[in-house]
């Protein structure tokens, strides 16, 4: 069961990168990570349990991050929706050379 | 009986990460997110980590998913229906790219095949379930209290910069 | 007799650069306020002069035989070069010091009155307190390195002053031309010191110079090319043969600028230096050859060309470097305490003689000022008859005039009588034929010097006056404040020669009435004496006799009636002449107008010189550095921003694109974990 919940984790971190590199839309994008996050806490504590309660921990760490960067990366998707009326992140090129 | 569980739940998280890169509307893919999240605090419950499975439901399932939800609410995102995959070989090259890393972490996992759960005492008695909260607590408020506290200091930063970020004018 | 320990010798050093901060602050805060450098300029000096004064009544009565240092912190501790901000208080540098800071006291006094109407009061004096202060580290430190510091510092000053009036592209010019001529000659000090280093290991004096006779071969290949390095740095600072053209421009500066640098102590360093290097120049019979050889050629030389300049100041300069070329013969024949008895009396008579010049300069201009004329208030053909005008600055310039002239009892007699003399007692051993020509060329620059210093009295202050009509009502006497550094300098252009007053002489029947005898060469004995033993050890004994006849006493006799002898017919020649205002005076011809144009060499350096450097410096500058450097550089950066070019399309701005990037480089990480 855990070297399956590794492979599991390894096919929903892959999944995620999928996810990003393809799509556009911001919110979905952020799923993605979110996605992406969550394959790693499951490594996290599929490992743990081999390992050491400490993976555990770890995941509690990487959740509160998580948070954190929902919090932010959200507020951003607002301030620049407000800016040009749309998520979509091909308008969003001021990176540009 | 907990081997078909497992099975059950990947499944479902498998489908539903499908789903949530594969949605044309957004509340479409946060659905399937959601999903996924519960399988995978199922999952996690069955490897016995009682409570990140708990953490799980309540921090993301609950908190930052309904958080997504309202921006899109508030944003009026949900009925967009416009395409907005990547085509030609941006597609493909995606494909690949997540193919290979894939099969990187796979193979690296691979060392670890055959890996044994656990019999560390303290592992069986959180696995157990009895007290899943006092051997998570131990090693948090002892050995990772600075991390804690940091972790603390970082959501505020995170409340005032998301404060920040969205208010009309400073 | 007691062990001596000198009394706050590092404030003689400090004072004048509590003065610079102090003035040099005036000058950038409160430019118009002149009543604080009046006050702290000429008082610091006047201090560190009273401090010195103590600390020389004290060694007068104590027994020094090894120079006092005293290190005050670790300056450059490189690896095995241990240099030290050390101060080194002996025989040598304690009379240098009285010299710098008495005279220059006395210049900053006179300062007072001559700069008073100058917008630049405050900045003037800030320089010169700077100038000692350099001054004072070239003579009292106690290190090459710590003198290299003085030397240079006192460049840096003496172009600052040069280039006073800096509004004027002229005096600009003279001050780069001071710099740059300098710089031909520090190259030398600096090759000099590293030969020392790497081949004794040290730089302080006290090692060196212990050191160098077990070191050295005498006459050796090294220690030639040591002391030939060194003297051209003096020939830089101290203005000789090939180096002299800087310090004629140098006159562009305010006047008691030139005499206080460029006639009575910074132009002096050179002969301090080898003075102070006396050990090392005693085991290069070479270099000692060429030293004298240059000094008898520039004291000839600069004195044919002071024999027809018109502009006072000029013949004063060409005079000074005449002087230093006497000063040159001394220390390089060996008789080094001769070589410092000359700075000595030298920085006596020359600073009156530029100061005096000075007060006439003055009073001309006022005059001029008054009614608007616009002629050279410096050009003698201008002036004529002053005496009237100006009874002290007059009678004390007389004074020099003959104490240069070499006239008993005045100071220069003394000191280059002796000089002359120890030429020709010095031509013995392997380079004999040359010091006997060393001599004879003193002799008539000796002769020369009379002439033109005559010649410049009788045209400023005899005959008829030629300033003008209405102009002649405005000419008057200097005030007190600058006549009275004259009288002090003037009484000391009589006894300042009586310290050292040579037993030939003073054994004479009526020239012998001095009675002191000899007292700086016992006084510089300690300083000498190591190189005095080389020299015995190597050389023949001295020579009794003149090289074609006569002893010591007979040649001061006779130079000193050559002397009188010279005036006198001087006094005649030029008196009969009649002379015109510049403005209507004719071209000189002939021969004068080629001492007038200094030889053309300035304009031979230029051409031979300066013009080729400046063509293949245009050369290098198209070709190597516009083509070859600039071309690199410039290539480089075309192909920077073409790379860069090519790189900013990677740039798209999407996020996908970089979310992209982030994946392939997630994928070669894990590569490296994988496999």
């Amino acid at each position: 069961m855990l070297t399956n919940s590794l492979v599991l984790a390894a096919i929903l971190f892959s999944i995620g990168v999928l996810g990003v590199v393809v799509r556009r839309n911001a919110i979905i994008l952020f799923l993605c990570i979110e996605l992406m996050l969550n394959a790693v806490n499951l490594a996290f504590v599929a490992l743990s349990r081999a390992v050491g309660i400490e993976g555990q921990v770890f995941v509690f760490f990487v959740m509160a991050v998580a948070a954190a960067e929902a919090a932010v990366g959200l507020a951003i998707v607002i301030s620049i929706f407000r800016h040009s009326e749309t998520v979509d992140l091909k308008n969003f090129n001021l990176l540009r050379w | 009986m907990s081997d078909l569980l497992w099975w059950v739940f990947a499944s479902l998280a498998v489908g539903g990460a499908a789903g949530t890169v594969l949605g044309r509307n957004p509340v479409a893919s946060l659905l399937s997110l959601v999903l996924t999240f519960f399988s995978l605090a199922a999952i996690y419950i069955l490897l016995g980590a009682h409570f990140i499975g708990a953490l799980q439901v309540m921090v993301y399932a609950g908190a930052i998913m309904v958080l997504f939800l309202f921006v899109i609410m508030l944003l009026n995102l949900g009925h967009d229906f416009r395409p907005d995959l990547r085509k030609g070989v941006w597609l493909v090259s995606g494909f690949v790219t997540t193919g290979l890393i894939f099969y990187f972490i796979w193979r690296s996992f691979a060392g670890e095949a055959g890996l044994a759960m656990g019999t560390d005492p303290v592992l069986e008695k959180a696995a157990e379930g009895g007290n899943a909260i006092t051997v998570i607590a131990e090693p948090l408020f002892r050995d990772f209290i600075v991390a804690f506290e940091l972790t603390g200091i970082l959501l505020l930063v995170a409340v005032i910069g998301a404060v920040l970020l969205a208010k009309r004018r400073v | 007799m007691h062990h001596f320990e000198p009394t706050l010798l590092g404030l003689i050093v400090l004072l004048p650069l509590v003065g610079f901060a102090i003035n040099g602050l005036t000058a950038f805060l409160a430019p118009e306020r002149k009543a604080i450098p009046t006050v702290v300029g000429p008082a610091v000096l006047g201090l560190a002069f009273l401090i010195a004064l103590t600390n020389f009544l004290r060694m007068l009565g104590a027994e020094l035989h090894e120079p006092y240092v005293h290190s005050y912190w670790s300056w450059m501790p490189v690896g095995n070069l241990q240099i030290d901000a050390a101060l080194q208080l002996d025989q040598l540098s304690m009379l240098m010091t009285m010299i710098i800071t008495g005279v220059g006291t006395l210049i900053h006094v006179f300062s007072v009155g001559y700069m008073k109407a100058d917008a630049g009061y405050a900045r003037y004096f800030a320089y010169l307190n700077l100038f000692v202060f350099f001054m004072l580290v070239l003579v009292l430190g106690a290190s090459f390195p710590l003198m290299f510091v003085g030397w240079e510092g006192v460049g840096l000053c003496s172009y600052l002053l040069i280039g006073f009036w800096f509004k004027d592209r002229k005096n600009a010019d003279a001050g780069k031309k001071a710099f740059i001529v300098n710089r031909i000659g520090d190259f030398g000090f600096i090759v000099a010191m590293m030969l020392i280093f790497s081949n004794l290991g040290t730089l302080n004096y006290v090692e060196v110079f212990e050191a160098a006779p077990a070191a050295f071969a005498y006459g050796g290949g090294v220690i030639t090319a040591i002391t030939l390095f060194l003297f051209l740095g003096a020939t830089g600072k101290s203005a000789q043969i090939p180096l002299y053209v800087w310090l004629p421009d140098a006159m562009a500066g305010p006047t008691p600028v030139s005499a206080l640098i460029h006639a009575a102590t910074m132009v002096t360093a050179g002969v301090y230096m080898i003075a102070r290097s006396s050990v090392l120049f005693a085991l290069a019979p070479v270099s000692q050859v060429v030293v004298a050889g240059v000094g008898a050629l520039t004291a000839l030389f600069a004195a044919t060309i002071g024999l027809a300049q018109y502009d006072i100041k000029k013949v004063l300069a060409y005079s000074t470097v005449s002087q230093l070329g006497y000063m040159f013969i001394g220390v390089g024949v060996g008789a080094f305490a001769a070589g410092v008895f000359h700075l000595m009396t030298h920085a006596f008579f020359k600073a009156l003689l530029f100061l005096g010049s000075g007060a006439v300069i003055h009073a001309m201009h006022e005059a001029f000022h008054h009614t608007h004329k616009d002629w050279d208030p410096q050009d003698m053909r201008n002036m004529g008859g002053l005496r009237k005008y100006m009874p002290i600055t007059f009678a004390t310039m007389w004074i020099a005039t003959l104490a240069i002239a070499g006239v008993w009892p005045f100071a220069g007699f003394f000191s280059k009588d002796e000089i002359i003399w120890q030429a020709a007692a010095h031509a013995v051993g392997p380079y004999a034929g040359w010091y006997k020509l060393i001599w004879a060329v003193a002799l008539l620059a000796a002769v020369l010097t009379a002439f033109y210093m005559t010649r410049m009295m009788v045209m400023t202050f005899h005959g008829e006056n030629r300033t003008g009509e209405e102009e002649r009502k405005h000419l008057h006497e200097v005030p007190a404040v600058m006549w009275v550094p004259l009288a002090v300098l003037a009484v000391l252009s009589v006894v300042g020669g009586w310290v050292n007053v040579p037993h030939a002489v003073a054994d004479l029947p009526v020239l012998g009435w001095i009675p002191t005898s000899e007292w700086l060469h016992e006084w510089l004995h300690p300083i000498t004496e190591h190189a005095d033993a080389i020299m015995a050890a190597n050389l023949p004994a001295l020579a009794e006799t003149a090289p074609i006849g006569g002893s010591a006493a007979f040649w001061a006799i006779a130079s000193f009636g050559i002397a009188v002898a010279v005036i006198l017919v001087a006094s005649r020649v030029v008196g009969s002449r009649a002379y015109r205002p510049a403005t209507e005076a004719p071209e000189p011809v002939g021969l004068a107008r080629l001492l007038y144009n200094k030889w053309y060499i300035d304009e031979i350096y230029d051409a031979v010189v300066v013009r080729p450097i400046v063509g293949a410096s245009k050369a290098l500058w198209r070709f190597v550095d516009q083509g070859l450097i600039d071309g690199t550089v410039n290539g480089l950066g075309h192909a920077s921003r073409a790379l860069g070019w090519v790189g900013s399309r990677l740039q798209t701005g999407q996020l996908n694109t970089y979310a992209f990037a982030v994946a392939i480089g997630v994928l070669i990480l894990l590569g490296f974990v994988a496999f």
